[in-house]
Parts: C-alpha cells; sequence; structure tokens
C-alpha cells in the first residue's frame, strides 16, 4: 500500500483470513504507487516524494528488507536557455513492462509525460514523442488537456500481452490513447466516453479516464471508470458502451477504481461514489458499497455485506482496488481513511482488515 | 575552495545521518554538484531537472535567503540547505 505518510505491506496468512501491517517504509513520504514486479516476484519499485523534497523510484531486490534510489528519476529534459521547461512533480503509475522485457518498466507522471526504465528502475528515460503529442493536442484545444486538482495524471498503463509495441494509456484530463510502436505515435480512442464538463460533451479527445483496466483473461476487453460513468470497449472495435447505465439510477456510475476478474472477461467490479450535486466523492447516501457484473456489464449485484449499513462514508482511489488471483478471487480496497477491507469471495462478504492508516493512495496485489 | 554546508533532517539520509558537511564550489550550482558526486541523488531532491530550487526548499548564504543557482560563494561562507514549511 502506498499512502500519503509512507509504504506499508500487508501480509496475510495462507487463508487470507488473517492480515498482519508491516511498520512503514520511508515514514512521511508521500508515496503514490508500491509495485511488485510479477516477472521476477522480488523486485519492487516505489514512487515517492515529500513534501519538500523532489520526486523520486525507490528500488528493492529483497522485498522492501532495503532500499536502493534511481540514479536518474523519471524527469523532463533541461528546457533551451530562457525557456521555462517542466518538472516532474510525482511519479503517480509504475507498470512492469511486457513479460518478454524483464528490466523494462513505464511510469506515468504528474504533469503528463510517461518515463520507460530498461534497467529495472535505476535510469528513466523521457518518452519525447509522447510528451510532444499531447502538447500537440493541447495547443490545438486547450480545455481537453486539463488537470484534476492532483495535477495532469498519466495512469493506467497498459501493455498488451501479444504485443509488447502495443500499448495503451489514460490522461486526467485527455482522455484514452492507444499506441501500436512501443508509445512513438499515438492516437485517441474516446468514441462513445463523455466528457460532461465540456462544450462538446463527446469530444475525439478531453475525456477524464479514472482508471482503466484490460481483462487479464481477454486482452481484447477494456473496462474503464470514467468521470463520467462506467464503459466497456471490446476490440478491435473502437466505440465506448457505458455498461454504468446499468448500475442503479440513485447510486449512479460515477467512481474511481475499477477490477476485472483475473480469469473471466465478463466479471468485473466498481465502488461508485456520489457524483451528484458538489461530487462528495464518498459512498453513496453514506452506504459503501461495490458492484459485481458477471455479464459484461449488462446488470450488476450490490455487494454490501461486512461494510458499515450507514454513516459509511468512503471515499476509494483510483489505485486503490484491486483483486488477487485467487480461487475464489480474492478483493482489496484502501481508503481515504486509511481502512482496507478485503473480501476472500469475489465481494459477497468484506472485512475491515486494517486501520487507522495514513490516506491510501493506491494498493497492489503481489503473491508472496 | 571549500565551505561549511548544514543540511536540514530531510537531507541526512543522504549523508549518512551528518548535518554538517563540506561542500566545494565557486558557485552555489557548482556546491550542489559537488556534494551530488559525494552523496548521490541529493541534488535532485532540492533543485528540479530545470535548476530551479524546490519550492519549500530554502538555501540561505552568508544568512540571506537564495533562490538562485548563480550565486557566489567566498571563502568564510556558510551554506544552510534546510526545508521550508510544508506539508500537513
Amino acid at each position: 500500500m502506498a499512502t500519503i505518510k509512507g509504504a506499508f505491506v500487508l501480509k496475510g496468512d495462507g487463508s487470507r483470513r488473517e492480515w498482519k501491517v508491516s511498520s512503514p517504509h520511508f515514514l512521511g513520504a508521500e508515496t503514490n504507487h508500491l509495485v511488485q514486479d510479477p516477472r521476477d516476484g522480488r523486485t519492487l519499485l516505489l514512487a515517492a516524494r515529500t513534501g519538500h523534497l523532489g520526486p523520486t523510484v525507490f528500488r528493492s531486490q529483497d522485498k522492501g528488507k532495503t532500499w536502493l534510489e534511481a540514479r536518474l528519476p523519471p524527469s523532463f529534459p533541461k528546457a533551451p536557455e530562457g525557456q521555462n521547461g517542466p518538472a516532474v512533480q510525482r511519479t503517480f503509475a509504475l507498470a512492469p513492462g511486457h513479460a518478454s522485457q524483464p528490466g523494462v518498466w513505464w511510469a506515468g507522471t504528474v504533469p503528463h509525460a510517461l518515463f520507460r526504465s530498461e534497467d529495472g528502475g535505476e535510469t528513466w528515460d523521457h518518452i519525447a514523442e509522447f510528451t510532444r503529442y499531447v502538447a500537440g493536442l493541447k495547443e490545438k484545444k486547450p480545455a481537453n488537456i486539463g488537470e484534476t486538482p492532483g495535477g495532469p495524471i498519466t495512469h493506467s498503463i497498459l501493455i498488451d500481452p501479444r504485443d509488447a509495441n502495443h500499448m495503451y494509456v489514460s490522461l486526467s484530463t485527455g482522455g484514452f490513447f492507444e499506441t501500436r510502436d512501443a508509445a512513438r505515435s499515438w492516437h485517441p480512442m474516446n468514441d462513445g466516453s463523455s466528457a460532461d464538463f465540456l462544450p462538446d460533451k463527446f469530444p475525439e479527445y478531453g475525456q477524464d479516464p479514472h482508471c482503466v483496466v484490460m481483462s487479464p483473461a481477454n486482452p481484447d476487453r477494456i473496462y474503464q471508470q470514467n468521470h463520467c460513468g462506467v464503459y466497456r470497449l471490446d476490440r478491435p472495435g473502437s466505440t465506448w458502451e457505458r455498461i454504468g447505465r446499468n448500475l442503479p439510477a440513485p447510486v449512479g456510475d460515477i467512481g474511481f477504481p475499477i477490477v476485472a476478474h483475473p480469469r473471466k472477461q465478463d466479471v468485473l467490479w466498481v465502488f461508485p461514489m456520489d457524483g451528484t450535486d458538489v461530487w462528495p466523492r464518498t459512498s453513496p447516501a453514506g452506504k459503501p458499497a461495490a458492484y459485481r457484473s458477471t455479464d459484461g456489464g449488462a446488470s450488476w449485484t450490490r455487494q454490501a455485506k461486512g461494510f458499515p449499513e450507514s454513516n459509511g462514508w468512503f471515499t476509494v482511489f483510483r489505485q486503490a482496488m484491486k483483486s488477487d488471483s485467487e480461487d475464489p478471487v480474492g478483493l482489496y480496497l484502501g481508503t481515504t481513511a486509511g481502512e482496507v477491507w478485503a473480501s476472500r469471495n469475489e465481494g459477497s462478504s468484506w472485512k475491515l482488515v486494517a486501520s487507522h492508516l495514513p490516506r491510501i493512495l493506491s494498493l497492489e496485489v503481489a503473491g508472496s | 575552495m571549500s565551505v561549511p554546508v548544514h543540511l536540514s533532517w530531510h537531507l541526512r539520509s543522504y549523508t549518512h545521518g551528518e548535518s554538517d558537511v563540506e561542500g566545494d564550489g565557486a558557485t552555489l550550482a557548482e556546491l550542489m554538484t559537488d556534494l551530488d558526486r559525494r552523496f548521490p541523488g541529493i541534488r535532485f531532491r532540492v533543485i528540479d531537472e530545470q535548476d530551479r530550487i524546490r519550492p519549500h526548499m530554502n538555501f540561505f548564504v552568508r544568512g540571506d535567503l537564495v533562490r538562485d543557482l548563480t550565486c557566489r560563494i567566498a571563502p568564510g561562507d556558510e551554506v544552510l540547505i534546510l526545508g521550508a514549511l510544508s506539508g500537513g
């Protein structure tokens, strides 16, 4: 778990009934993302900064016993003399590269940028083509490449398991984009997804994808929790379908995270939040619940057992809800109030497994 | 030319816990290059990639607040690198 005041590891017993929280790593640092490399099951990368100190990446080869700082963290090239160049404010999202490319990692930052490491996170290269592309979009339509309260975020870096050169990346705000040549050239893919905060409600780009996931069961199935609804995309099609319309109207289909089942392409979960009025971003009516679909979003089932039945004002950030790959699947969500809730039965019931932590910014599930 | 450099708590993970070190350089920029050579990574945490001092870090030379890395350093000067008020 990466929190606003440091990273923590929550370790479960084999049955996933009992959980124990580690002492903090980098106490006091704003940690945005802690990710274990699935290719070696050992390397950890942690994106961190503090209120004072600039953003960096720490690496561990021994599951967090010792850490080394990146020699060249994600950073923009120096601008020509007299020009005011950008600076990375935080590394927001870390993504291990394709299985065929051990040592390759990708990072999305605030402000919008993409970085690639080929040496396990020790040094990071700025993807200039991506920055140029986004700058071009902003020049054409300034309001369509905007920012969130946390800045302009590049996130949800998805890599096609069949082709290392085929990737998707999302911009908050900006939308969903595809590359087929390993990040050299890009095009938007936002048809059908709305941006109700812009004059043109269905622009070519400018949407606010909160979290986008690729089904591990089918890389042509993409699910998106957007600022303006829940969507599904089936490639090679390029039009999003608003499956969130099938959620109960009083709950709505606004939220931050979205989770795809590790083995079933039609099973997914969302955790709706209140996106009405002034956008409280808390559980609708103070009644936290996950919603599961087993038919690709055509219908949804409320999953609230174990959560508070009232006065439960949860906020779960976009990178703070994930699944494991066990059978039945386990689900985990971290709240801004520093609680972790877990389900060991695919969301049928939930249990509070950690509390009193700092605000949870993200969590990831790693094998032991 | 070597001058004393005092570091606030934020940076001591880079100096093996030392609060006071020596740094070489005729300017603040040169001094930071020297510190980064001996304490790798320290420069980027306090100065961004565009050579701007990060907003919540303060440099003092001869007791004066300095935001310009071209500031010259003379024998007998002391440099302070301190965290400003930040956070919540």
